[in-house]
Formats: structure tokens, C-alpha cells, sequence
């Protein structure tokens, strides 16, 4: 795509009239401390047939006003302000009787996660049939099959005999565009539609879409948090902060030329796009030891994690008592310096987390072993390994699902500390507050649930949390997938920083290379349960040997847009 | 799926020598001589007293008791109770009344609990969601006699609905309002489970999905709502018809039910251990079967659950 492109698009605009039109839209919640206003003064134009990405953090409104279009606002949200132009009729307050008519039909939506966005009790099938038949289009199982071949599922009239969970994240995500697009809707918004899914499965589910919309000449309305992809794949780009359109324009003139403070920023920490940056910074000899793990080669011959021949076998059973085994680990072997980071790459399946449920000793290898010091983990008695999860803590994933919703911040921080029996109740709360300083979040929040926080802080909590302890090794299982770039950015740096002030050592699980470029000293990428290349993250990524490394860096989004360094 | 019913059904086995055993066991501790129970204040000749204990086995030893009764089980001869009436012909009389005290009790529970669940559960904090859940939290609150008592007295004596009380022609019609008052609790339970389960599917992204879709709102309530909200619920009633087949002793005493529960009560008066394990044989029996039916009905309602692998 090329900038005169987007200016021919540009120029169409006087010919023909927008599709849907959001004019001074102001969106309000209703909430137990008062009315809070989510949008303000947003506005935003989608030409039939044309790309629309909004792009900011969670929080920023940008799902709201793709909701309030399609009529779907929570219960406490209403719209306060403004127009939705449709065709130019107003649907800011049209009745539901005729959201109804307009859903499926002619707005249609890709909702972001595929895991929970299809009812599990229901079979695909039956989820394509009833949005087919609610708009009247003929539902019998070829005219099913067709929709979902459509969406790229092979074999579809068996497919359509499946319930979600016999399907995977990515195979759930093609049935989810399929019912979106399957009533052919005009515009169809699609909120975060691949961030749940690993980077190569995502590129192929986003060319599809693009396939599709294009023959279709389906408006899409793109909503993410990614920068990257925003512009690789819209025509436009509009970005929002704090619930107000900050910048807005053709794809590669904003990325190129961000205007507002925060596109700025937005452009400077886009993880797609920041593995240019190091390679700029260190032509210019600008230290990236905020990013990089200081020392890195001196603490090199001490290894604080050694991992030989680790093999786990699960038992699959298949009926009438058989089992067949499923080595989901097989024969990993590498090495952790101290005061370094490693990451671990791969896609879902590839055993990356179980590696890491080991190293916690959360799961007994079936084979291999772990050492850490020298020492052999498998020998460890109860007591000692109670010593061992002192130096050894866990950050995961999920911010949501890894705090106990009914222990506030200022408990979950302090649990630790009171099972190992460290210190007593003032020396504890100090040590709290400390930790809160540490990773940045104010002390008043001690007191707060983690319900009351955004996913940012929570993963904060989780890291101070994992901090209380002065551990040595951290283990981050996927500790920055669940989070918008900004604060992944924000996640990062700290990481780095409290590996700098504190010597700490990094075992980072992830799926998303472009995060490993940025905080990585070393990788090992794994694929179906074995360790398929290992390497410094430079040599890697500069020069990767095997092909499915290739195919995993090829699928970065945005990876193959080019940036003028002053941008980058 | 057939292997897994068979599997439970033996299952059955075992737990059913457990509960015989320990229940066989409590009754002949029990102390009192049932035999002269019997004759109440009169003292029966020494060779009456002989000839009965050696009649009904009271004489032998805790095993070979335990042993005739269990050869009387598997040929289907549950024997005599100390009337002299066989106890097979009793069961039959009562079991059949419960049953039907307790589909009744059940299926007035289900379709108001789940019924007034779903409207509570989808407009949570409205004023039905109010109303109903104060006047479950008073049905739950009162007692079941003083609850039977007052609905004898209104419905039954004075407006004159419905019989007072059952006595020996139970019929689907004078059981309705002792099983009105037996569904009544759990009607409760069913209801608070239902609007708890309901609320929380409600915002489910399956259910946004759904309406993005472009489907009406009963659509779904019903396929997105309803089903998925309805497994906890299944739980609960699949326990509560066991509980309900044991009869329920207060209930079926206040309204003369000639039932299983009235029958366990006389029966224990009377240390009557062959009728006492016989209708807990049976009882062990229906609670086996109920649970297998709940967890069907899992399968049914949750794909995810399969029993075959």
C-alpha cells in the first residue's frame, strides 16, 4: 500500500456518501460512584467497501463506540450525545426493534475472543443456521457448509456437526467471521478479532477477512490495540485516548506523521514495529540497556537454570481403558544465565508453558532434568522445595484470572510474605507499600479489589506480588500477551528495570515475537514439543535457520512496513 | 454411553450391601424387644414368644440375620413384618404414592422456581426481582409443619379448594396440596439457583454475540439463557427428587398420607428391621437412578460433559 493510494481513496469520499457516520458521539455509564462519561465528541467516517481501524488502549473507548453502532451497549451505557448516521438515518436511539432488523443483515460483528463468544453448548452449525434464518436467508446444511467453507474451515459439513470446544482458537475465530459476514452485512465491526490467537494463525485469519470483505464490498470497522496491524490493514486510521478521537487520517501518513502526543507515543512503543527501533539504536550507538539485559555476556558462564533432556508425557485416553502418550515437552535442553532473560517462543501446543510448569515444579517432568543452582530439583524434599518457590516465583498470563477476585491488592501482595512467615504485620504493610512503589502503582490502592483495576495495574499486582519474596528467577508465562501496548510497553520497561536494580533472571513464555525482541538476551523457539532453534535474540532474528521460525517472524504484523527511522 | 449406564448401575451394587449393612446393623442394636412390642402390656406364654422370635429369626445371630434378609432381596421375597403382612405388598401400596406426591412436588418446584428464576434473573434489581425473592426468603424461613398446618387450615378446611387431608384414595388431584406444600422449599432453592444462573449467563459474550446476530430477545433468552443457566439447577433437583422419594415423614403425617415416609416412621416405631432396610433398599435405589438421570440430563445440556472416553 502506498501513500497516493490512500489519497485516491481519499478523493472518492465527495462522489459517493458515507456508510455510517459518527458525528460528536458521547457515550455514558451509569455506575455505583456516579455517571461516567466513556465517549466524548467522537467522530468518525466509514465510506462503503472502505478500512476503518480504531486504535487506542483498553479504556479508551473505542469498543463502546463500536458497540453503541451496532446497538449492543451494556445495560448501564446509553448514548448521551450526538448521531450514528446509518445510511444517514440516526441509530443513536433507533428502537431494538429495528437493531434487530439491522443486525446481521446490515452491521455485522467479529467479536474479539473466540473461546468465549460461541455458545459451548450449542453446535456450530446451529449458531450459522439461527443467524440465517433471524434474517431470512435459507438455512439448510449446504447453504451452512457454503458460509463456513467461506470463512476458509475445510471439511465444513462436518464442522457444522462440532461443538466449539472440538474446535480450535483459530478454527472458533473463522466460524466467528463466518456467522458475522454470513447475512453479507454491509459494515462489519470487528473488535480485536485476532488478538486472542498466535501470531501466524492470526495473519492468515486477517487475510482471509480482507479476501472476504473485499469480494463482499463489506465497510469494515477494525477495532485494536495494535498499531501495527491498524495500519498494515486499514485505510484509515483513528485513534482514540481516554474516550475522545485524538488523531485521525490515512494509515501510513499518521503512522509516519503522528500529530497528537499520544500517537506519538502510541507509534514510539508499537511492538510490531519497535524491532527497527533497537536495530536503530544501536547503529547509532544509543545504549539500549533499558531494553537489554545489562552485562549480559559476563554473567554468562553462571547458569542459574539448567535443563537437560526434559521430556513430559501425557497419557490421551481413548476408550475402553487404552491411553495413547502425547509427549507435549521432548527432549528440551538449554540454559538460563544468571541476570539474563530467555525467552521461550512458540505457538499454543508447542509445550512452551508446560516447560515452564516444571521449572515451577507445578508439574513432575516425566523424564530429564532441572537444575537450578546446581542442584537438582527433582531431589528436593518438601521443606526445601518450599525454600526453592522462595527464589522462584511465577507471573501469568491471565491479570484477571491469576488475582483471587476476593483478596484485595494489599492481601494478595502480602500473602507470600505471610506463608514464608517474613517479618511481622508493620514490617509486612512496609514492605508492600514498597513493593507498590516499585511497580509504579500508588499506595491507596492497597486497599482496592482487583476487580477496581485495569488490566495494566492488575498485572502490576501480579508482579509485585511475585517481587515479595526477592526472588532470583521469575518466570513470566505470557505476563504481557493480555495487555494493550502502551502498558505492555510500560510492562517491559519495568521488567527491565527491576532486572537491572535487582539482578533478577528472566524465563519469558510468550507468543509474540516482536516482545521478545524488545526484552530477550536469548531465545529458544519450540515447535510441537521440541526446542527447534536456540540463539541469541540478535542472531535470530537477523539471521533465523529454520523455516518455522521464518514463518513466525514473517507473521509479525506490520513487520513488513517500512519506517523512516526518524519515525521509528 | 451404554457402557457408562451399565457402569453405574453396577455401582449400585456395592453401595447397596453398604447401606443395607449399616442400616440392618443400627436396627438391631436398637434397644427394646420387638416381639414384645408387640403384645404391649400383655406378657404372651414364654412358648409364644420362642415360636415368634424363631419365626421371624430373632434368635439367630446379627450375620445369619443380615444373610436371610439379603437371600430374601435377591429372590425377591422380601418376607413378613411382625403383622404377619407380607412386606412387598405394603411397598407397593406405599411407594407408588410417594412417587406421585414427589413428580408432583417436583414439577410444581421446577416450572415456578425456573419460571419466576429467569424473569427475576433477567431484570435483576426490578421490582418482581424484589418481590420474589423476599417471599423465597419467607417460604424458606418457615418451617415445613407450621407451613403445612396453614395451608390445611386455609385451603383445605376453610375455603375448601382441596381435601385436608389424603387418607387411603391418593389421587393426583387430593395430593396437590400436600405436594404444593413439599415443593414449596425446594421451590425457593430452585428459584434463587435459576436468577443466579441466569443473571450470570446473561452477560455471557455469547449472549452479546447472539444478539449481534441479529436474533430476537425471547430467541435469546431461550437457546442462549435459558440452557446454559440451567445445569446447577439440574444438580439441585436431581438431589431433591431422592430426598423427596424418602418420603416426606411431617408432610405426609399432617395430611395422612398413606405414603413411604408415614410407612419408615411406623415401621421404626416398631423396630421393624426387614421393612425398615427393604424401603431404604429401594430408596438406595431411586437415589442410584435419579443421579444417573442428572448426570444424562449434563450431557444433554453441556456437550463438553461426555462419559464415553
Amino acid at each position: 500500500m502506498t501513500i497516493p493510494d490512500v489519497r485516491v481513496d481519499e478523493a472518492g469520499y465527495s462522489g459517493t456518501s458515507p456508510l455510517l457516520e459518527i458525528r460528536d458521539l458521547a457515550i455514558t455509564f451509569k455506575t455505583s460512584t456516579g455517571e461516567v462519561q466513556a465517549v466524548r465528541n467522537a467522530h468518525l467516517t466509514i465510506m462503503p467497501g472502505e478500512t476503518v481501524a480504531i486504535v487506542g488502549e483498553s479504556g479508551s473507548g473505542k469498543s463502546t463506540t463500536a458497540l453503541a453502532a451496532i446497538g449492543l451497549l451494556p445495560t448501564n451505557g446509553a448514548v448521551s450525545g450526538g448521531q450514528i448516521l446509518l445510511d444517514g438515518e440516526d441509530i443513536a436511539h433507533a428502537t431494538e426493534k429495528r437493531m434487530i432488523e439491522l443486525r446481521g443483515n446490515t452491521i455485522g460483528m467479529v467479536p474479539q475472543d473466540p473461546m468465549s463468544n460461541l455458545n459451548p453448548v450449542w453446535k456450530i452449525g446451529y449458531q450459522v443456521k439461527e443467524t440465517l434464518r433471524a434474517n431470512g436467508r435459507p438455512s439448510g446444511p449446504d447453504d451452512i457448509a457454503k458460509v463456513l467453507a467461506q470463512a476458509g474451515l475445510p471439511d465444513a459439513h462436518r464442522r457444522a456437526k462440532q461443538y466449539p470446544h472440538e474446535f480450535s482458537g483459530g478454527m472458533r475465530q473463522r466460524a466467528l467471521i463466518a456467522i458475522g459476514l454470513s447475512c453479507q452485512p454491509r459494515l462489519l465491526i470487528a473488535d480485536e478479532p485476532t488478538s486472542a490467537l498466535d501470531v501466524t494463525v492470526q495473519r492468515q485469519i486477517l487475510d482471509h477477512l480482507d479476501t472476504m470483505t473485499t469480494e463482499l464490498g463489506t465497510a469494515v470497522l477494525l477495532i485494536t490495540h495494535d498499531l501495527g496491524l491498524a495500519a498494515e490493514r486499514a485505510d484509515k486510521v483513528v485513534v482514540m485516548y481516554r474516550g475522545q478521537v485524538v488523531e485521525a487520517g490515512p494509515s501510513l501518513e499518521l503512522l509516519q506523521n503522528p500529530q497528537h502526543p499520544y500517537t506519538k507515543r502510541l507509534v514510539e512503543s508499537a511492538p510490531s514495529l519497535a524491532s527497527r527501533r533497537i536495530q536503530v539504536a544501536k547503529e547509532q550507538g544509543v545504549e539500549a540497556s533499558d531494553l537489554l539485559a545489562p552485562d549480559a555476556e559476563a554473567a554468562a558462564a553462571d547458569h542459574v537454570l539448567e535443563i537437560r533432556d526434559l521430556r513430559k508425557v501425557y497419557k490421551l485416553r481413548q476408550g475402553l481403558g487404552k491411553s495413547t502418550d502425547f509427549a507435549a515437552v521432548d527432549g528440551v535442553s538449554f540454559d538460563v544465565a544468571r541476570g539474563t532473560t530467555t525467552a521461550i517462543v512458540g505457538e499454543s501446543g508447542s509445550g512452551k508453558s508446560t516447560v515452564a510448569k516444571m521449572v515451577l515444579q507445578l508439574e513432575k517432568p516425566t523424564d530429564g532434568k532441572i537444575l537450578f543452582d546446581g542442584v537438582d530439583t527433582s531431589l528436593l524434599k518438601a521443606s526445601e522445595l518450599f525454600k526453592f518457590r522462595r527464589r522462584v516465583q511465577p507471573i501469568f498470563q491471565d491479570p484477571y484470572g491469576s488475582l483471587d477476585p476476593m483478596y484485595n491488592i494489599f492481601r494478595t501482595i502480602e500473602e507470600p510474605l505471610r506463608v514464608h512467615r517474613i517479618g511481622d504485620k508493620a514490617s509486612r504493610e512496609k514492605k508492600v507499600r514498597q513493593l507498590l512503589d516499585h511497580v509504579a502503582l500508588p499506595q491507596s490502592s492497597m486497599q482496592r479489589f482487583p476487580n477496581e483495576l485495569s488490566g495494566g495495574q492488575r498485572q502490576r499486582v501480579a508482579i509485585a506480588r511475585a517481587l515479595a519474596l526477592d526472588p532470583e528467577v521469575i518466570i513470566c508465562d505470557e505476563a504481557v500477551s493480555a495487555l494493550d501496548v502502551l502498558v505492555q510497553a510500560q510492562v517491559l520497561n519495568l521488567l527491565a528495570d527491576l532486572q537491572a536494580n535487582l539482578g533478577l533472571t528472566y524465563l519469558f513464555i510468550t507468543h509474540d515475537l516482536a516482545v521478545v525482541r524488545q526484552i530477550a538476551d536469548h531465545v529458544c523457539v519450540m515447535e510441537k514439543g521440541k526446542l527447534v532453534e536456540t540463539g541469541s535474540t540478535d542472531d535470530v532474528f537477523e539471521s533465523p535457520q529454520q523455516e518455522y521460525t521464518k514463518a513466525l517472524l514473517n507473521a509479525i504484523p506490520g513487520a513488513k512496513l517500512m519506517l523512516p527511522p526518524e519515525v521509528a | 454411553m451404554v457402557r457408562f449406564i451399565l457402569r453405574r448401575l453396577l455401582q449400585a451394587i456395592p453401595v447397596l450391601l453398604g447401606t443395607t449393612l449399616l442400616v440392618y446393623y443400627m436396627v438391631f442394636a436398637l434397644p427394646g424387644d420387638p416381639i414384645a412390642a408387640l403384645f404391649g402390656d400383655r406378657q404372651p406364654p414364654q412358648a409364644v414368644i420362642d415360636t415368634l422370635r424363631s419365626q421371624y429369626h430373632l434368635d439367630e445371630p446379627f450375620w445369619v440375620q443380615y444373610g436371610l434378609f439379603l437371600q430374601n432381596i435377591f429372590t425377591f421375597n422380601l418376607g413378613n413384618d411382625f403383622t404377619g403382612q407380607p412386606i412387598a405388598a405394603s411397598l407397593a401400596r406405599v411407594f407408588p404414592v410417594t412417587a406421585m406426591l414427589a413428580i408432583e412436588a417436583l414439577a410444581i418446584q421446577t416450572v415456578f422456581g425456573v419460571g419466576f428464576g429467569v424473569f427475576a434473573g433477567l431484570r435483576r434489581g426490578g421490582w418482581f426481582d424484589s418481590t420474589v425473592l423476599v417471599a423465597s426468603l419467607v417460604v424458606i424461613a418457615v418451617p415445613t409443619f407450621v407451613l403445612g398446618f396453614a395451608f390445611q387450615l386455609v385451603f383445605g378446611v376453610q375455603l375448601g379448594w382441596a381435601k385436608p387431608t389424603v387418607g387411603a384414595n391418593a389421587d393426583w388431584g387430593n395430593l396437590l396440596l400436600p405436594a404444593t406444600v413439599l415443593g414449596l422449599v425446594s421451590f425457593a432453592y430452585v428459584l434463587r439457583l435459576t436468577r443466579a444462573s441466569v443473571s450470570e449467563s446473561m452477560n455471557a459474550d455469547y449472549v452479546r454475540t447472539a444478539t449481534a446476530k441479529g436474533l430476537s430477545r425471547p430467541r435469546v433468552v431461550v437457546a442462549h439463557i435459558l440452557r446454559n443457566s440451567l445445569i446447577p439447577v439440574v444438580t439441585f433437583l436431581g438431589a431433591d427428587l431422592g430426598g423427596l422419594m424418602g418420603g416426606a415423614i411431617v408432610t405426609e403425617a399432617i395430611f395422612n398420607v398413606p405414603g413411604v415416609g408415614n410407612k419408615l416412621y411406623q415401621a421404626t416405631l416398631r423396630t421393624e428391621g426387614p421393612t425398615i432396610v427393604s424401603i431404604v433398599s429401594v430408596l438406595v435405589l431411586v437415589f442410584v437412578v435419579a443421579n444417573l438421570l442428572v448426570d444424562l440430563l449434563y450431557a444433554w445440556l453441556d456437550p463438553r460433559i461426555r462419559y464415553d472416553q
